[in-house]
């Protein structure tokens, strides 16, 4: 049952909140084990929530949109007095004294928050192998990664611990493991959901972002958590789009371009590498789909795109490496002492941060560092207004850009651990539009070789996720 | 200002900055109270603290006083972007401080001293100042602590960071520059300017070349300087320092030095070398601000005038130099000045009491009866002496002159009275009006002093002196 | 600063910016991040090959200027859970071991 249809049963009290959320708790009990999708189960305090909205409906009132709507949240996304870890040892036991924008939202839209989601260490990461408290496995197959950083959000939406969850997208972290565990997930334009209250990793490239296994579903969460907050300096001045409004206007009409550069194969000399031939098949298939739809579709070139990995992996960490000074164990989170301030910094954060957060604090600094600002972090920011332009000069002609999520489907467990490079080839076809700041989506779209699902991503100039829905649904309608 | 080198044969070189506390209600990036004392950690929020997921959101009013600073000090007001400037330290609750750096809002502007000399403004800019340390157990002192204790009340409180170019050549120099930029600073009602409570605090950029050689010396930067005071003391003794290191054949190194109050030196902080590598970066959390035209003119429109310019409109009304005029604006007398010169009062004697005699504040006092004191002072109805009395009684409880003095029994004198006693003096002491009549200008004053004297002596100080002193031109000329 | 095994960043490099971040490594741990940055920066070489002389750096992807806030008080008071939450308070402070030293 999709989040719509059960919001509307709730709402017209054909079914109680109780029941869908116990139904959910049972889901996770029977299977939680196997997957390790959350790092914390609020099974008393949804079973209490849920139970307050049926009194509300009792009384004749309506809860919102998402009634009685069990909703996992990424365990980087502040909880009132409810642990938030960021995956991360160094706020093991932190109970943050707010709520993310993004979390009251769905509060005021009735929702229920079922639990926090394991994810990579401070999102760091594209495979959630990378969190203290152990990884997450793909529910369709264990012996695979879920993808991430959010791979606890999708594997919940997967496996149906829950029918919707909120990840943060900063180079692809909700796109990726949705792609790579069969569901929808979207990254809006960049400041269309404010980042009040989501733990910063970069913050010029952060965003927050529904999961859901239907693309209406998705469209019904970004329309609660979308929109203008004072609390975020940038956050778009515009309210929430509509999209549900949208969703069966089809793509009669639409140019859309397929994106060379992130194609691969033997004919594509300016491409970026690694884009498995099942994959590239599936996104041609898909394009064809939308050519039947009633699209004009052709092939895009986006030159600059092919420098979006380089320049994500500078300026990320570099913000990165910034946002997390604060761990310092002063005022919050894990101390471990040492005879002076600075060496009880130094011990702390040593034992507090894992390996890959550790990595990317230094190679931040590193391009920060006096006489290599210009060359790294000042030239990266350069690279992102060619992206930009590129896209913007794509988008001259085209209303949408196609390309794959993920250059593979779900890959190993422990594949790509010891090589960090390897691991982040695996945001190079997501990261372009953090970089520019624009919507962007991925919808399943069959399988690939192994059977496991690949995402095809929707592409969009920025705002214009009502265009970018239409043609996720029309997807979604012609999944093989 | 002084005309003499501090130390002969060598030219000091000074530049400044200072940090001001800006007088908002709330912080620089959140709604939590600006507010100066107080139990720790009660001004705080998620912001200020820098809790994981908390973001800054820019006050409108601190960008708005930033405007005034920069209007006050003729500054570029020009597009802006703040910066991240990172470094660990406990009172630094985020590890970085947002502080605008290649971009400020202010560019260079000057600052007229009281004297008319100009001193270069590079920028002024806006950035958020820490919490603060406390260290306890070894006397307080920073190497010593046992441990440490952070109180964040202070944390996101906005400061605009005025640095001037290296303009001064000498202590006086730099107190003027600091006790103008205060007077403007409160004028405008950016900053209550209180030294003393460390909301504005000064550091100092120094160095020394030879007299008459171009070309600036290697410098140091003195912090921790509490008062104009210990401004004084710390150049006076940081370019001594400087100039024997020269001297006895060694090189000045560029560093950053502690001012201590205790043992009145300069000890170095840490050198070039050590200097930290902040890794600025733009603010990715904040956007950059781009005053609007209207927005600037609306905030000159309402700027309140400024000290420069209330000492010239007193300059103009009461014809004497701007520089004659700072004390009267340095007390904010100057209303009240302008006032009673516009009520007919002779300017001079209106400037010489506010020097002499309001030093205590102006009280009851108000334009029309302080001028009709001058009037009758300088009409002859009453002496300095007696005017210096009833003016305090129309500081102490307002009123009219005229009904004071005669309350004291300042009656004016006849001058026929006076007239008889100079006669009866002359007569009295033929020698010393000898002295008077055919002596030189010295001899003459010098007796000139000695008949007063005895005038005042037999009317118990009530005779007017001046008058006294044309009887005697008088009876002189008739000799 | 670079070592002759690889051109773009040493071994000292990594450890001067770990120590910048406070974070302490050990000479495994130092060996092993060395050869990773290094991947990072060898794979950030293609961006050598780009003209961008004349390309401003973006900073905010979504041009929004002067985004300003009324000088109200809030409503966030978080003393009493923050104070209640924190390592080691004392007095109403954060209670830190010595600082010994200015801030730079
Ligand atoms: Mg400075
Ligand atoms: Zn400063």
């Amino acid at each position: 049952m999709s989040a719509r249809s059960t919001a509307a049963a709730v709402r017209a009290g054909e079914r109680s909140a109780l029941s869908v959320v116990e139904e959910h708790l049972a889901a996770i009990d029977a299977h939680e084990d196997e997957i390790h999708a959350f790092n914390l189960v609020l099974a008393d305090e949804s079973l209490a929530r849920a139970e307050e909205l049926d009194r509300r409906i009792a009384d004749g009132g309506d809860p919102g949109p998402l009634a009685g709507v069990p909703v996992a949240l990424k365990d980087n996304l502040c909880t009132r007095g409810i642990d938030t870890t960021c995956g991360s040892r160094i706020l093991e036991g932190w109970r943050p004294p707010y709520d993310a924008t993004a979390v009251e939202r769905l509060a005021e839209a009735g929702a229920v928050v079922i639990g926090k989601t394991n994810c990579d260490e401070f999102a760091m990461g594209s495979s959630t192998e990378n969190s203290a408290f152990g990884p997450t496995l793909n529910p369709l197959d264990t012996s695979r990664v879920p993808g991430g950083s959010s791979g606890g959000s999708a594997a919940a939406v997967a496996a149906g611990f829950a029918p919707l969850a909120l990840g943060s997208d900063t180079g692809g972290s909700i796109r990726q493991p949705a792609a790579l565990c069969g569901t929808v997930g979207v990254k809006p334009t960049y400041g269309r959901v404010s980042r009040y209250g989501l733990v910063a990793f970069g913050s010029s490239l952060d965003q927050i972002g529904p999961f859901a296994a239907t693309v209406e579903d998705a469209a019904l969460l970004l329309e609660a958590i979308g929109g203008h907050d004072p609390r975020d300096s940038t956050s778009i001045p515009e309210a929430s789009p509509d999209l549900l409004g949208v969703l069966g206007q089809g793509v009669e009409g639409l140019r859309i371009g397929i994106i060379s550069e992130l194609m691969g194969g033997p004919d594509r000399a300016a491409s970026v590498e690694g884009i498995a031939d099942d994959v590239r098949a599936r996104v041609e298939q898909a394009a064809e789909a939308l050519a039947t739809a009633g699209a004009t579709v052709e092939h895009a070139s986006v030159p600059s795109t092919i420098y979006g990995l380089s320049a994500y992996y500078l300026i990320a960490p570099a913000e990165a490496s910034s946002n997390l000074a604060r761990f310092d164990g002063v005022r919050f989170g894990l101390r471990v002492d040492g005879d002076t301030a600075p060496e009880m910094n130094t011990a702390t954060r040593t034992a507090g941060f894992g390996d890959e957060v550790k990595r990317r604090i230094m190679l931040g600094t590193y391009a920060l560092s006096a006489g290599y600002y210009d060359a790294y972090y000042g030239r990266s920011q350069k690279v992102r207004t060619l992206i930009q332009r590129d896209f913007a000069r794509a988008y001259e002609t085209f209303d949408l850009l196609l390309s794959p999520t993920a250059p593979t489907t779900a890959f190993p467990v422990g594949e790509r651990t010891d090589d960090p490079m390897m691991m982040y080839l695996a945001d190079v076809c997501t990261i372009p539009s953090n970089l520019a700041g624009h919507p962007s989506m991925s919808v399943p779209f069959g399988t690939g070789d192994d059977g496991l699902p690949v995402g095809v991503q929707v592409l969009a100039p920025a705002l214009d996720e009502a265009t970018m829905f239409r043609a996720a649904a029309v997807l979604e309608g012609a999944t093989p | 200002m002084s005309d003499q080198a501090l130390i002969p044969g060598w030219e000091v070189v000074i530049g400044l900055e200072v940090h001001a506390e800006l007088a908002t209600v709330t912080k620089m990036f959140s709604s939590a109270l600006n507010r100066f004392g107080g139990e720790p950690n009660t001004n705080i929020d998620p912001v200020s603290l820098g809790l994981p997921g908390s973001l800054p959101v820019l006050n409108e009013k601190a960008v708005e006083l930033a405007i005034r600073v920069g209007l006050a000090l003729e500054c570029v007001i020009q597009p802006s972007v703040f910066s991240r400037k990172n470094y660990f330290y406990p009172d630094m609750p985020k590890d970085f401080q947002i502080s605008q750096y290649d971009l400020p809002i202010n560019g260079v502007g000057s600052l007229e001293l009281p004297d008319g000399r100009r001193i270069g403004i590079e920028r002024a800019h806006l950035e958020e100042d820490t919490g603060k340390s406390t260290h306890v157990g070894g006397g307080g002192r920073i190497h010593e602590a046992g441990h440490s204790l952070i109180d964040y009340n202070r944390s996101g409180v906005p400061l605009i960071e005025i640095v001037s170019a290296p303009d001064m050549r000498c202590a006086e120099d730099a107190r003027a520059y600091v006790s103008e930029l205060r007077a403007i600073l409160v004028a405008i009602g950016a900053s209550d300017g209180k030294m003393e409570e460390g909301s504005m605090r000064v550091d100092c950029n120094i160095s020394v070349r030879r007299e008459g050689t171009a070309g600036l010396g290697t410098r140091c930067e003195v912090k921790n300087i509490n008062s104009l005071r210990s401004l004084g003391r710390a150049i006076e003794y940081e370019a001594r320092r400087q100039v024997d290191l020269i001297e006895s054949g060694d090189k000045v190194e560029q560093q950053t030095r502690h001012w201590n109050e205790d043992d009145g030196r300069t000890h170095k902080l840490r050198s070039k070398e050590e200097a930290y590598d902040y890794r600025y970066f733009p603010e990715p959390d904040l956007v950059p601000v781009e005053p609007s035209d209207e927005w600037i003119a609306e905030i000159r429109a309402a700027l309140p005038m400024l000290p420069r310019e209330r000492r010239r409109r007193l300059a103009d009304a009461a014809g004497v130099e701007p520089s004659d005029t700072a004390l009267t604006v340095e007390r904010g007398m100057d209303d009240l000045a302008v006032d009673t010169i516009a009520a007919g009062a002779d300017a001079a004697r209106v400037l010489v009491h506010i020097a002499n005699n309001l030093a205590d504040g102006v009280g009851e006092l108000t334009a029309a009866p302080f001028a009709a004191l001058v009037a009758m002072e300088t009409g002859g109805d009453l002496t300095a002496a007696q005017a210096r009395s009833v003016l305090a009684d129309l500081v102490a409880s307002g009123g009219d002159p005229a009904t004071h003095a005669s309350t004291h029994g300042f009656e004016a004198m006849d001058t026929s009275e006076l007239e008889a006693l100079v006669d009866r003096f002359i007569a009295e002491h033929p020698d010393d009006w000898a002295g008077f009549v055919g002596g030189d200008d010295k001899e003459r004053k010098k007796k000139a002093g000695f008949f007063v004297g005895q005038v005042m002596k037999a009317t118990r100080g009530q005779a007017d002196g001046r008058i006294v002193n044309e009887l005697l031109a008088r009876r002189s000329a008739e000799a | 600063m670079t070592s002759p095994e690889n051109p773009r960043l040493s071994r000292e490099d990594v450890a001067h910016v770990a120590d910048l971040a406070r974070l302490a490594l050990t000479d495994d741990e130092l060996d092993a991040f060395t050869g990773q940055l290094a991947d990072v920066l060898d794979h950030a070489a293609d961006l050598d090959a780009l003209d961008l002389d004349d390309v401003p750096p973006m900073a905010n992807p979504f041009p929004l200027v002067n985004v300003l806030r009324a000088d109200e008080p809030g409503n966030d008071d978080v003393r009493a859970e923050v104070l209640a939450a924190a390592p080691s308070v004392e007095d109403g402070r954060f209670r830190v071991p010595p600082v010994l030293g200015e801030a730079p």
